[in-house]
């Protein structure tokens, strides 16, 4: 498959079959964030009530963005650097910004690929090492840092990470992270060998794998006690929240990071379908099967996180029944955990003075589940303590450490692809090379650049790249990309090419999204988002151990020259949209003035040359 | 006689009931959580349990000192509740009113561990001693670490694959190649054999000597 006949010039790769293509679309829109970013959006914004706006900005922003790239991709078949171009020169920096934002944004996602891989070596060992505390150094207690907070913190933080008290410390590059983050640059070399070919068949694997995963853990959990409760809270609607306009903001963002919009990578995906496919069929697909699966998801991540509030809080019940058998010297198991209340009722009537010297936790099933988390937190930290409860851990962990990683990695090739096409259009490298040394090239140099991220303070780092180099640039170049089409290309002729690719042409709901609400809500989301972050100084939560409220995280504001590199992240890849645009700008008033001043020898002023020919010559 | 050896008996007792009290400097406190840890298994805690507590502890004091004389008697057990727990002290085996130091105690306690644990059915969990830490079990750490293990299948199986799929598309490549100069070989003669009749049909055609009238006409 793929180059049909070895000529001078390479024939450009093409699908298998649809179901390929519609697979590796589906990939990269799925990906980590719609298991752990949507269900505790879900969760903090009132359960169900939160579908609502998550729908409408579906179906206003979402949709509409995502034909729009596949449309143009198919229609023009070119990467995302051609399409630009084409459609005017002056737009050939938006393919740069998105190839530069794929760039920034693949290397920090493979490094969590890379913890990803090194909890799933863990997850082989019995009992799993994220279970218990390590004893400290003169073998006479539990370490100190574990103890105060959870042995899966500790793993976390200390194990794995190693982190620094802050983002100034850099530490030391810490091999063992090192040589994960090979395996998973290595991962994605061996998929992407062959360019799509490799990739088609791989996503086979990649793009159905998590949802087999999320089916066998939504049925382990139902059968868990307390995933009803979780269930409960996570869905219970809370009308409210709706008044809350960064409900809304949440929502959008959710949605546009979601479908992966902006990076280039699902232009040149369309770009090797047929000419004349449905890709409007295909932009819905794609759309509707990536927020069910973060529903699903969440469906089954919940009902976990419900067993887990619940163990918690029945082991919080136990400590305080032992407490009071000890104290009072009850027989033991005199006090069952059903009748404890009556026990403190009872208590308090006749004993309060003895009652309020025993030492009772408040155990409030509520306040559990209320520990919500999202990113890494929930995968690495809550999620891997309710597995270590379930009884068989070792297959449940791994089982969810490969899930993430099949979903992250097909994620990842859409990623890949948006920084390989650029560069093969832009003929950045020599013609000589073959792709899969061009392949292997962008793929050192990314796990090069990467490699910051497995210094001590490389968690930090990590969350620096995943708020600012994947967020506001992407909003920015997707504005472009909109109005370059619509208002570039003109309505007109891109409601052609729909009728020529599809058969029939855009109807009014389409027309209005593009022309009038996407760009509006584009817009007020970009505003509205630069508004909420420019308010306060940006800061992060930073594991220090020797601070005060210890095991909870500190607060720390962003130092200044952090603070000046999160600014570049910011404009580093916007930058070329205007640079291009200007140089385009300058060179092509330079041929106008020197199409003018051509001093021809042979002119006589008698037989005037008509610049209108010549301007024809030229174009 | 009998009397009087009645008296010194209730004395001793009541002397050693002195020696154990709750908060006692040498004494310790025991605590036996049977029914958490048995369930339906749990046996009643009686007299003949108490005995059987005071034995091994006999036994592990003689274990720890080497083999002094230690009995049941030397063991006094006081403040029973319902808990399970109650407190106890070690007296001497020569001299009755004299305690054992609370460290030897430990120590001899500490020895036996599991001895004591094993003759209740029970762990360091539910049979506590307050005060005597349990002995820490370091988690089993074997030389290789196992990640290692599975991080080197992993990436021998990729690295296989990066291998194999290089090696193949080389192959093809070369394949392609040969096939290509070989197609245009076999494309290079029959264009000689056309220039070659070619050549015969590019000459002039004279028309001079044709014969388009074979027969005159009249």
């Amino acid at each position: 498959m793929g180059k049909t006949k070895d000529s001078g010039v390479e024939e450009r790769p093409k699908w298998d079959n649809k179901v390929q293509y519609l697979l590796t679309c589906i990939g990269f829109a799925v990906g980590l964030g719609n298991v752990w970013r949507f269900p505790y959006l879900c969760q903090i914004y009132g359960g169900g009530a939160f579908l609502i706006p998550y729908l409408i900005a579906l179906v206003f922003a979402g949709l509409p963005l995502l034909y729009l790239e596949l449309a143009i991709g198919q229609r023009l078949r070119m990467g995302s650097i051609g399409v630009w171009t084409s459609i005017s020169p002056l737009l050939g920096g938006v393919g740069i910004a998105s190839m530069l934002v794929s760039f920034l944004v693949g290397i920090f996602y493979n490094t969590i690929l890379a913890w990803v891989l090194w909890y799933f070596f863990h997850s082989f060992q019995n009992p799993l090492p994220w279970s218990q505390c390590p004893l400290n150094d003169n073998l006479t207690g539990y370490n100190v840092e574990c103890v105060k907070s959870t042995p899966s913190n500790y793993f976390w933080y200390r194990e794995t990470l190693n982190v620094t008290p802050d983002i100034e410390t850099s530490g030391s590059l810490h091999w063992w992270l090192v040589i994960c983050l090979a395996s998973a640059w290595f991962v994605v070399y061996v998929c992407f060998i062959k360019g799509i070919a490799s990739i088609g068949k791989a996503v086979y694997v990649t793009a159905t794998f998590p949802y087999l995963v999320l089916t066998v853990f939504l049925i382990r959990g139902l059968t868990l006690p307390g995933a009803t409760d979780g269930l409960l809270y996570l869905f219970t609607p809370d009308w409210e929240i709706l008044k809350n306009p960064q409900v809304w903001l949440d929502a959008f963002t959710q949605i546009f990071f979601s479908l992966s919009l902006a990076f280039g990578g699902l232009i040149a995906f369309s770009s090797y379908n047929p000419e004349r496919n449905n890709c409007e069929r295909d932009a819905i697909l794609v759309g509707v099967i990536n927020s069910a699966t973060s529903i699903y998801a969440s469906i089954s991540i919940f009902s976990i996180l419900g067993f887990k509030a619940t163990t918690a809080f029945n082991s919080c019940v136990k400590e305080n029944i032992l407490a009071l058998t000890n104290h009072f010297e009850f027989s033991d198991q005199n006090i069952t955990a059903d009748k404890y209340d009556h026990w403190v009722e009872y208590l308090n009537r006749t004993s309060p003075g003895e009652l309020a010297s025993v030492d009772l936790r408040h155990c409030d099933l509520q306040t559990f589940l209320d520990q919500s988390a999202s990113g890494t937190g929930l995968a690495f930290i809550v999620f891997t303590e309710a597995v270590v409860e379930m009884p068989g851990s070792q297959i449940w962990a791994i089982l969810f450490f490969v899930m993430l990683f099949t979903l992250g990695l097909s994620s990842m090739f859409g990623t890949i692809e948006g920084i390989l096409r650029p560069i093969k259009d832009l003929k950045l490298m020599p013609e000589w090379m073959p792709n899969e040394l061009r392949t292997a090239v962008i793929c050192s140099i990314a796990f090069l650049t990467a490699l910051i991220f497995t210094m001590g303070s490389g968690n930090y780092w990590v969350e620096v790249f995943n708020s600012y180099a994947g967020s506001v640039p992407l909003l920015i170049i997707a504005f472009f990309e909109i109005i370059g089409v619509i208002y570039g290309r003109g309505m007109k002729t891109f409601s052609e090419d729909i009728y020529f690719m599809t058969g029939k042409r855009p109807n009014i709901f389409w027309k209005a999204c593009w022309m009038v609400i996407s760009p509006v809500m584009l817009l007020v989301v970009l505003v509205a988002y630069v508004g909420i972050q420019a308010q306060t100084h940006p800061s992060y939560h930073a594991w220090n151990p020797a601070y005060e409220l210890f095991p909870k995280t500190e607060m720390k504001p962003y130092p200044d020259w952090v603070f000046a590199i999160i600014v570049l992240l910011c404009v580093l890849p916007l930058i070329s949209i205007p640079l291009v645009a200007l140089y385009q700008l300058v060179r092509s008033r330079i041929k106008r003035s020197s199409a003018l001043v051509v001093l021809n020898p042979y002119c006589n002023d008698g037989f005037e040359v008509e610049p209108q020919e010549q301007k024809n010559q030229r174009a | 006689m009998l009397g009087q050896i009645f008296v010194l008996l209730c004395l001793s007792s009541a002397w050693a009931q002195q020696l154990c009290m709750p908060e006692a400097s040498d004494g310790y406190k025991v605590r036996l959580s049977i029914n958490t840890a048995l369930g339906d298994q749990a046996y009643v805690w009686n007299e003949n349990e108490m005995f059987l507590f005071r034995a091994t502890l006999a036994f592990a004091m003689r274990s720890y000192s080497g083999g002094q004389d230690y009995n049941v008697s030397n063991i006094v057990v006081c403040a029973e509740t319902p808990r399970v727990s109650f407190w106890f002290v070690v007296t001497a085996p020569l001299n009755s009113s004299r305690l054992i130091d609370r460290s030897d105690v430990e120590e001899a306690v500490r020895k036996s561990r599991n001895r004591i644990n094993s003759a209740f059915l029970l762990t360091d969990r539910s049979l506590e001693f307050i005060g005597i830490p349990p002995i820490l079990t370091a988690p089993v750490t074997p030389d290789t670490p196992q990640w290692l293990i599975v991080f080197g299948v992993v990436m021998g199986a990729v690295g296989a694959g990066i291998v194999v799929l290089l090696v193949t598309s080389v192959v093809e490549k070369k394949r392609k190649k040969n096939k290509k100069s070989g197609d245009e070989d076999i494309e290079e003669e029959p264009r000689e054999k056309t220039e070659g009749n070619g050549f015969a049909r590019d000459g002039v055609y004279n028309m001079s000597f044709s014969d388009d009238d074979p027969v005159t006409q009249m």
